[in-house]
């Protein structure tokens, strides 16, 4: 199986997002892979250890921001390619897409595409169907499950977890798939890997080699406001029972109007 | 003079950071409060190959340098001390001693399972009534045909209840003119008949670890097993205190970092009188001196691990960073709790546990008395490094991976 695994580069979780100037800071927190692909990652791993293959990681981001591309490499991947071009800052998910998919198309003869559910510093979840869509395949979204995969056949049937319940799917191969953290905890890097990730050459595209221009964006961000701090007042109830505190609790949340 | 980390080390770090914050962090406090470590974490280690980090592949290890294995150490002890306490006294008093002293029969018996965390390796030095004054230890080996039979009793030793191997010293020679003359170190079978052990119980701090006590009554080593050569004992023991004080500065450099992060959060979010703590001078004050300490911890700790990767020897770097850093944590594990008021005082927050944790290493690996002296030594050009016979071996990539 030819696998691809979109991964992206996303500001380290525990970093202090703060507005400045009217653009997203982090200060001098690291970048680092979109902890949602890393689930992505493993499942590609997962599935060419079970039918033989191979998983690149495809990254879209600036040239010298490689962490996602060496996480993915240090965790196992065979091989990764970077799309990188300035002319790409600031695009949507519109125009994400529309690159991640030439990438994908240059590749060529791939059987399956992951993504992480979503990222954690946009938190859309569009760019799998977007690009499913641009390459006219089956957009299998929040999977968490790989139930039976058949290359020779061309075919997956995966679950998908969702709130009302899991949902049972057959699809035809090439697929663009997103892989929920139901999947299974990703493994970490071993040591080896991140010897064979520091040293690791990868192509660099851009839009040039790909052999598209500039993709529009649809979207624009001409604003950015750190949310209003709420102030937060703390009530301890007081009651002779259980049932009398859980009384005077749904009365508050009623006045509230929480419930 | 490149003071950066290579690629490899941030991801080194990343990886430890992320397994002790997903695998031990959760049930840090509960495991403290029951004063034993979780079932699952030295096996993770194993598995993940943390417990082999810095040995070269070809003796099982992970092939990694020295100031990956510091970098391992500040990410294990920023969580909790008892699991850099793991690797201190399996990565650096025993896998480091059997590479720097042992045979290649050793490495190849010993040291492979040791660094494959097949099997778990500690060091027997400290008594009851010798730690500081080493030279006087009164554990015995004796020779018989082609054993050593050891009886004595070894104290204050981490992972004695878990370990496999130990790497023991005793004294073979009573009649050596120095008391220092008359030592040996061997790798012992832990699970040899005549070896009783056990933890020891009500410890200030390092609760979550394994801390006991080791009794020899006549039991048998082969002569093979003798690290180094008879009366080498001294030398092969220092040597290991040079490795395990290593592990011990980069560990206590992360409880200051631990310490800080704590206390900037907390003083961030606890206001008084409608004002942010963190907005107070004297707050500040504490949190700075705990950044610069951090500032100063880490750079003498990765000076001794790029001494380390060069093959220098770093016996005063590493005694120095060993007495900043286990120094530093305390002080900064205690303005933690100050600054965290009454919680601070409770377990609710981890900063009590930072200060019961940290007074240890002020003490074990050479109290930090012995380390001032070692300065004053080398300060006063009393004191000058003379080859050993067998060197910490330097690191090299392409041999070690």
């Amino acid at each position: 199986m030819k696998i691809i695994v979109c991964v992206k580069q996303v500001p380290d979780t525990a970093a202090t997002m703060a507005v400045e100037n009217g653009n997203i800071s982090w200060g001098d927190a690291p970048l680092i892979i979109n902890p949602w692909d890393e689930f992505a990652v493993e499942a590609a791993l997962n599935l060419v250890a079970d039918q033989g293959g191979e998983v690149t990681a495809l990254c879209l981001g600036k040239e010298e921001e490689t962490e996602a591309i060496k996480h993915a490499l240090a965790m196992g991947v065979d091989a990764a390619v970077l799309v990188s071009d300035p002319a790409l800052k600031g695009s949507d998910n519109v125009a994400a897409s529309k690159v991640l998919a030439a990438a994908i198309t240059k590749i060529g003869e791939v059987d399956l595409v992951l993504f992480g559910q979503q990222s954690v510093d946009t938190d859309t979840g569009l760019l799998p169907v977007q690009v499913a869509r641009l390459l006219k395949w089956p957009s299998l979204t929040l999977v968490s499950k790989f139930e039976e995969v058949t290359p020779a056949e061309n075919s997956l049937q995966v679950v998908r977890s969702m709130e009302e319940g899991n949902q049972i799917i057959k699809s035809l191969m090439p697929a663009v798939v997103s892989v929920t953290k139901d999947y299974g905890e990703p493994r970490y890097p071993s040591f080896m890997g991140i010897r064979k990730a520091s040293k690791a050459e990868y192509p660099v595209w851009n839009l040039a080699d790909l052999g598209i221009d500039l993709p529009s964006s649809s979207i624009s961000w001409p604003e950015v406001n750190e949310p209003v701090e709420q102030e937060i007042v703390t009530e301890i109830i007081d009651g002779d029972t259980a049932e009398e505190k859980a009384k005077i609790l749904v009365e508050k949340l009623i006045a509230e109007k929480v419930l | 003079m490149d003071f950066g980390l290579s690629e490899e080390h941030h991801m080194v770090q990343r990886m430890v950071r992320d397994f002790a914050a997903k695998e031990a962090a959760p049930t840090i406090q509960k495991q403290d409060r029951l004063g034993e470590m979780a079932p699952h974490v030295i096996p993770r280690m194993a598995e993940l190959g943390i417990l082999g980090i810095s040995i070269p592949v070809k003796y099982g290890g992970q092939g990694m340098d020295y100031v990956s294995l510091g970098l391992a150490c500040e990410e294990l002890e920023a969580v909790d001390t008892s699991l850099r306490v793991v690797i201190s006294v399996h990565n650096g008093l025993s896998c480091l001693t059997l590479l720097q002293w042992g045979t290649e029969e050793q490495k190849n018996k010993f040291l492979v399972p040791l660094a494959k965390g097949e099997k778990i390796g500690c060091g027997a030095f400290t008594e009851s009534g010798a730690g500081s004054d080493f030279a006087h230890i009164q554990a015995t080996g004796k020779i018989d045909g082609s054993f050593y039979i050891l009886n004595g009793e070894k104290m204050w030793i981490s992972l004695a209840s878990v370990a496999d191997y130990g790497v023991v010293t005793v004294r073979t020679n009573p009649k050596a003119s120095q008391a220092y003359q008359g030592l040996s170190t061997f790798l012992v079978d832990l699970n040899s008949s005549g070896i009783s052990r056990g933890d020891l119980h009500g410890k200030l701090g390092v609760r979550a670890g394994s801390t006991g006590w080791i009794a020899f009554q006549d039991v048998r080593v082969p002569v093979e097993n003798m690290i180094g050569r008879e009366g080498e004992g001294f030398k092969v023991t220092m040597s290991s205190f040079d490795s395990g004080r290593y592990t011990v500065a980069a560990g206590a450099t992360g409880l200051i970092r631990a310490a800080l992060n704590a206390s900037g959060a907390y003083a961030d979010q606890r206001k008084v009188s409608g004002e942010k703590i963190s907005d107070l001078q004297l707050i500040q004050a504490k949190i700075a001196r705990m950044s610069l300490d951090y500032q100063a911890a880490r750079l003498l700790y990765l000076k001794a691990g790029w001494m380390k990767n060069k093959g220098e020897r770093n016996t005063k770097e590493t005694s120095a960073a060993k007495w900043y850093a286990t120094e530093a944590s305390f002080k900064a594990a205690s303005e933690a709790v100050q600054i965290h008021g009454a919680y601070g005082f409770s377990d609710e927050f981890p900063v009590e546990r930072y200060l019961r944790n940290s007074k240890g290493a002020m003490i074990y690996e050479g109290s930090n008395e012995i380390q001032s002296l070692i300065q004053a030594d080398y300060a006063l050009e009393r004191r000058q490094d003379k080859k050993l016979r067998k060197e910490c071996p330097p690191y090299d990539q392409d041999s070690w991976t």
